[in-house]
């Protein structure tokens, strides 16, 4: 992305978070208690009175609906808006999160996942204030207890990637949590391969994510 | 016929089957029988009678010791029905012991136990020479049945098996293991009978119990964030934590060392796994043994005089064993047969009697237990059914506990070496990292 693409980017956002703002607004006001009707003055006869009333019941009606409308319109945009500001926020939280893979008993990074490193680092520079915690699995396969050297392995090579493309060595901690939380069940590579990852979990600063 | 020509290798106060195995590191002050000979305790068992036992837990103190026996692998256990006629064990004259019926049914001892006021009042018959071989007494708790009690039973089986091989018996032991993984991981204490199992109250994903000399305390870890190194006192069931929680640093494979004063293990970070020792008391740092420069060395195991430590490490690129000092100096690779980058070998543990070492090898993509001398020499296959691994060796040097998949789900088996004999320890799935303890002192 250019960076006059992603001033857009940034400019569309505060639009949206303006309008936001506006509904918020608009709504607050509508909180107000409506002003009590006036009190009918001098009577002309019960035709003419009760056509006059009805008459203003109707225009009053036709003037709700319609700030209802508006205000129903509003609100559906201001959602929307709110939505795809999620959306983009929960797309860089899953960049972030996204898991790395491993070969068994091997700690190196494979190209696909130097990728998915790759994207991270942007977010992790324009969010100074997340910090992450790396942990290492591995699959049952192997020893239990070497296993847990070995998921720090992982955990740890995963950083240095990081820390090597610019990121704080202090931002990152590393766990390892060796095989005792799999995420998938079964005895076959299909779930090893799975099993042998390094997770990213956001431990700070992660509420208000800024596009890079 | 074999067996009766065996009855007359039970002799009394002459050097021992015990003193030919293994003398340096066995106990030789026993008293009373022993035997000498060609007895080969591969293929030979002793045959042994425990007469009914009166008493209102008669039957539950007989079961016990006869299992116990049994599990030890030294005795074939020959069975007295207790409803038959009692008189016909009785001698000619209607007292002592008919030893002659006992010599026919292939008896070489026969024990008598009787309930006294302070306890239980054990005798040992020698039927090869038809007289009392040894007389004690043994105090029990008050409560029969409980845990004590049955503890006090197998010290009891234990003390019978030395009086006749001179082999102290390994039924007053317990074993340690970890059940389940990650948060659902729980420690479990169990007797080595496989009876009055307890769960450990220890910190959350606490695995990897080691026991010390006096069998009272576990050391364990923690793994995930905050992981940390403990000691357990049994007693009170208090966690008493020795290292960490320390950022990007985590702690595994914790054991005492055989003086029981300082606890050696696996301490990984950014920079490798080095093994570290540490005071068992804590309040000390703890000072790095191994130079890893960025390898992993953990799972260390001692051997049994402290002064050098089997490991685990991959300096080589694989998994395979070494041996060092207890300074951390003079690191030597162990298991350098059959030199292959797909080696997979880990999970030492030194026996009791310093003559070998049980372990872990990656044989056709399945763990095999394994057993090596400390000189590099010998190494032996010892299992191939299902996937074995993690052995701890029982304290006569005999016996390994390992975990076995054999049934399809991880549980604690021991073996006897001598025999090849298995038996399934546990019957709850996922049970692994298993430690036998020491013998456990009288309370």
């Amino acid at each position: 992305m250019t960076n006059r693409q992603e001033r857009r980017v940034n400019y569309r956002l505060a639009g949206v978070a303006l309008a936001f703002l506006s509904v918020v607004a608009l709504d607050a006001c509508h909180k107000k208690p409506e002003p009590a009707p006036a009190p009918a003055s001098t009577p002309v006869g019960p035709n003419a009175d009760s056509a006059r009333r009805a008459q203003e019941d109707a225009a009053r009606r036709a003037a709700a609906e319609a700030a209802a409308r508006h205000r129903a319109d509003s609100i559906a945009a201001a959602e929307a808006a709110a939505r795809d500001a999620a959306g983009a926020v929960a797309n860089l939280r899953s960049a972030l999160t996204a898991a790395v893979h491993f070969d068994f008993d091997a700690s190196d990074l494979r190209t696909e996942d130097k990728a998915i490193l790759d994207a991270k680092v942007p977010i992790l520079q324009a969010n100074t204030g997340v910090m992450i915690r790396i942990g290492g699995h591995t699959d049952e396969r192997g020893s239990d207890e070497y296993n847990l050297a070995l998921g720090q392995r992982r955990a740890a090579a995963a950083k240095r990637y990081l820390v090597d493309h610019g990121i704080a060595d202090s931002r990152i901690e590393t766990i390892s949590y060796g095989e005792e939380r799999p995420v998938a069940q079964g005895n076959d590579e299909a779930a090893w391969a799975q099993n042998r990852r390094a997770e990213f979990e956001i431990t700070a600063g992660g509420q208000n994510l800024r596009r890079p | 016929m074999m067996r009766l020509s065996r009855a007359a290798l039970l002799l009394a106060g002459v050097a021992g089957l015990a003193a030919s195995r293994t003398a340096a590191a066995q106990d030789t002050t026993y008293r009373g029988i022993t035997l000498v000979g060609n007895y080969d305790p591969s293929h030979d068992k002793l045959g042994i009678v425990i007469l009914p036992v009166n008493g209102a837990f008669g039957d539950s103190i007989r079961t016990i010791v006869q299992r116990d026996l049994d599990f030890g692998d030294r005795f074939t256990i020959i069975p007295i029905d207790s409803s038959g006629d009692p008189s016909a064990l009785r001698g000619a004259n209607g007292s002592g012991m008919n030893y002659a019926l006992f010599s026919r049914l292939n008896a070489v001892a026969v024990v008598q136990i009787m309930p006294v006021t302070t306890g239980l009042h054990v005798a040992l018959h020698d039927v090869a020479k038809g007289q009392v071989l040894n007389v004690s007494e043994f105090a029990m708790p008050a409560t029969a049945l409980g845990r004590d009690w049955r503890m006090s039973i197998h010290r009891i089986s234990d003390e019978i098996e030395r009086w006749v091989t001179g082999q102290r018996g390994i039924s007053a032991t317990r074993i340690a293991y970890v059940r389940g993984t990650g948060d659902q991981a729980a420690m479990r204490v169990v007797d080595a009978d496989g009876a009055d199992e307890i769960t450990v109250p220890t910190e959350a994903c606490g695995v990897s119990p080691g026991w010390n000399p006096a069998a009272t305390m576990l050391t364990y870890t923690t793994c995930g964030a905050g992981s940390r190194l403990f000691a357990i006192d049994l007693t009170t069931g208090r966690s008493r934590t020795l290292a960490g929680p320390t950022r990007n640093i985590g702690y595994s494979s914790p054991v005492f060392m055989p003086d029981g004063n300082s606890i050696v293990f696996g301490r990984y970070g950014d920079n490798g796994t080095d093994l570290y020792v540490v005071g068992a008391q804590g309040g000390d740092q703890p000072r790095r043994l191994s130079i890893g420069r960025g390898v992993e060395n953990s799972l260390p195991a001692p051997s049994p005089d402290g002064h050098r430590i089997v490991f685990t490490g991959n300096a080589l690129g694989r998994p395979e064993l070494y041996i060092m000092d207890a300074d951390g100096t003079n690191s030597e690779v162990l298991t350098n047969y059959e030199d292959s980058q797909k080696n997979y070998r880990s999970d030492p543990d030194w026996s009791p009697d310093g003559r070998m070492i049980a372990y872990q090898e990656r044989t056709n993509g399945k763990f095999q237990i394994r057993t090596i001398n400390p000189s590099g020499s010998a190494p032996k296959q010892r299992t191939s059914e299902g996937e074995n691994e993690q052995p701890s060796w029982a304290p006569d040097s005999r016996h390994l506990v390992f975990t076995s998949s054999r049934t399809g789900v991880r549980q604690l088996w021991v073996m006897d070496l001598e025999t090849g004999r298995v038996r399934q320890l546990t019957k709850s799935a996922g049970s692994r990292l298993a430690a036998w303890s020491p013998r456990m002192s009288n309370p």
